[in-house]
């Protein structure tokens, strides 16, 4: 989805990784920031993953102070919490909302959500190590984040939740 | 390194290539200092490469080009938000470790710079930080793959505004998968043969028809057509080296040639974009460039 006419169409929008502060400089450069936030506010079921999570917060930490988000998510998310590349790994969580079988997941310069508000339901948190007890999935109405890619491990139960998402909204 | 959680590893394939794949439709654009990584940011690149003189001077000065000092490097990373990657040369493993060891997101393995071994690449699998190099042809992909690098790009002719040969780079590339996916499984060994790789990476080309990690193109980019005209060609995203830098008016060029990356099948929006943007890169005729001055040739 590149342009406002092609939003018309959609039932539900995924927003991938990629840099977060790029999309946002060119959600705005191609008029598309606005478009966007309205139709969050009117109610478009959105995941987003990574990046995508960051764009979906209210607030941040460690961005750019010129960076905007599309907003809608009642969460304060910090970028790259993990690190830079080098710091980047996969592993596994539990993600009871989707099954009992653990979800692998692979963190990319990926953030977490540092605190979310009272109608954020938190999804998936990491295990263990430094990072412990760090959120890294939430979802609040019809808006679903996580900080990691299910789209990397073939894994499509996150995929899956949110197409259920779309169908209920 | 202590990693997240415990059953979790840094460093491996897919978080490797994943890294590429946040890049894809995106332009990485070759800096020098923090004033023009800040520049490249402003411009909509998704990340910016550190490295010591763009490719346009090397050619120009000549001499021995080497990574970039690691002052200028910490200078672009804190400068900007977005990933910073650099290059190091052929085969210089300590440049590598330098340069993960300053916190790269990601090492160029260039043939734009000196090549430091005539005969090994870097042994990329030892690394945790990701690795991009260049490629002319198939075979050559595949070796860099085998080696260990996570990211693949047409080479080009780098600093010459001449986008012949990253065309012909890029064509060579995906013309030689489509012919391997036309291969039954006996010719796939003869077909390895010939491409001088790996049979395992080559007959999961020929099963996927197309290669396991992101292809980018880069060489000779300088103006938003020639972006356009290779990503129409199957690149996914694209490096600008000397193109911005050594225009008329940087900032427009670059965020000229980001909007004609992500419509690059668009043609009024790549004509709207190309108007007043000043004086292009002087270019170079690459046939009449003498055999040592082609950096395409170095890497085996």
């Amino acid at each position: 989805m590149r342009r406002e006419i092609e939003l018309e169409s959609v039932d539900g929008l995924i927003l991938p990784g990629g840099e977060s502060t790029t999309i946002a400089k060119l959600l705005t450069r191609f008029e598309l920031m606005e478009p966007l936030r309205k139709h969050i506010g009117s109610g478009l079921a959105v995941y987003g993953s990574c990046a995508g999570m960051i764009l979906l917060a209210d607030r941040l930490l460690d961005a750019p102070s010129d960076q905007r988000t599309l907003g809608g998510l009642d969460v304060t998310v910090r970028r790259n919490a993990f690190g830079r590349q080098v710091d980047s790994f996969e592993g596994d969580l539990d993600f009871p909302a989707v099954g009992d079988r653990p979800m692998h997941a692979v963190f990319i310069r990926a953030p977490w959500v540092e605190q979310a508000g009272p109608g954020v339901q938190t999804l998936a948190s990491i295990p263990s190590g430094p990072a412990a007890g760090r959120i890294v999935a939430v979802r609040q109405g019809v808006l679903l984040a996580t900080a990691f890619h299910p789209e990397m491990t073939g894994d499509t139960r996150v995929h899956e939740l949110f197409v259920r998402i779309v169908r209920a909204a | 390194m202590s990693t997240p959680t415990s059953s979790s590893v840094t460093g491996s394939a897919r978080v490797k290539r994943g890294m590429a794949e946040m890049l894809k439709g995106g332009v990485i654009m070759d800096v020098v200092t923090p004033e023009q990584a800040k520049i490249a940011e402003d411009a909509g690149a998704v990340a910016v490469m550190a490295l010591e003189r763009v490719p346009a001077d090397i050619r120009v000065e000549g001499g021995v080009a080497r990574m970039s000092d690691p002052d200028m490097i910490d200078g672009i990373i804190a400068a900007v938000s977005i990933p910073v990657m650099a290059k190091a040369r052929i085969g210089h493993f300590v440049e590598a470790q330098l340069l993960q060891s300053l916190g790269v997101d990601y090492v160029d393995e260039s043939e734009v710079l000196t090549p430091a071994d005539e005969a090994h690449h870097i042994d990329k699998w030892a690394f945790t930080v990701p690795f991009v190099c260049g490629a002319t042809n198939l075979g050559e992909a595949i070796r860099r793959l085998a080696e260990g690098a996570a990211m693949i790009r047409s080479k080009g002719e780098a600093g010459t505004g001449n986008v012949v040969e990253a065309t012909r780079h890029m064509r060579a590339i995906r013309g030689d998968i489509r012919r391997l996916a036309n291969l039954d499984e006996a010719e796939l060994y003869a077909a390895a043969k010939e491409l001088r790789a790996p049979y395992d990476i080559v007959a999961e080309i020929a099963e996927t028809g197309k290669l396991p990690v992101v292809l980018f193109t880069a060489g000779g980019i300088a103006t938003p057509a020639d972006a356009a005209m290779m990503m129409q060609l199957g690149a996914e995203g694209v490096f600008v080296g000397s193109g911005i830098f050594k225009s008329g008016d940087p900032a427009k060029r670059a965020e000229a040639i980001v909007k004609a990356t992500t419509f690059h099948d668009d043609p009024d929006v790549i004509a709207k974009v190309s108007r007043g943007l000043g004086e292009a890169m002087v270019g170079l005729n690459v046939e009449q460039l003498p055999a040592d001055q082609r950096f395409a040739g170095r890497g085996w």
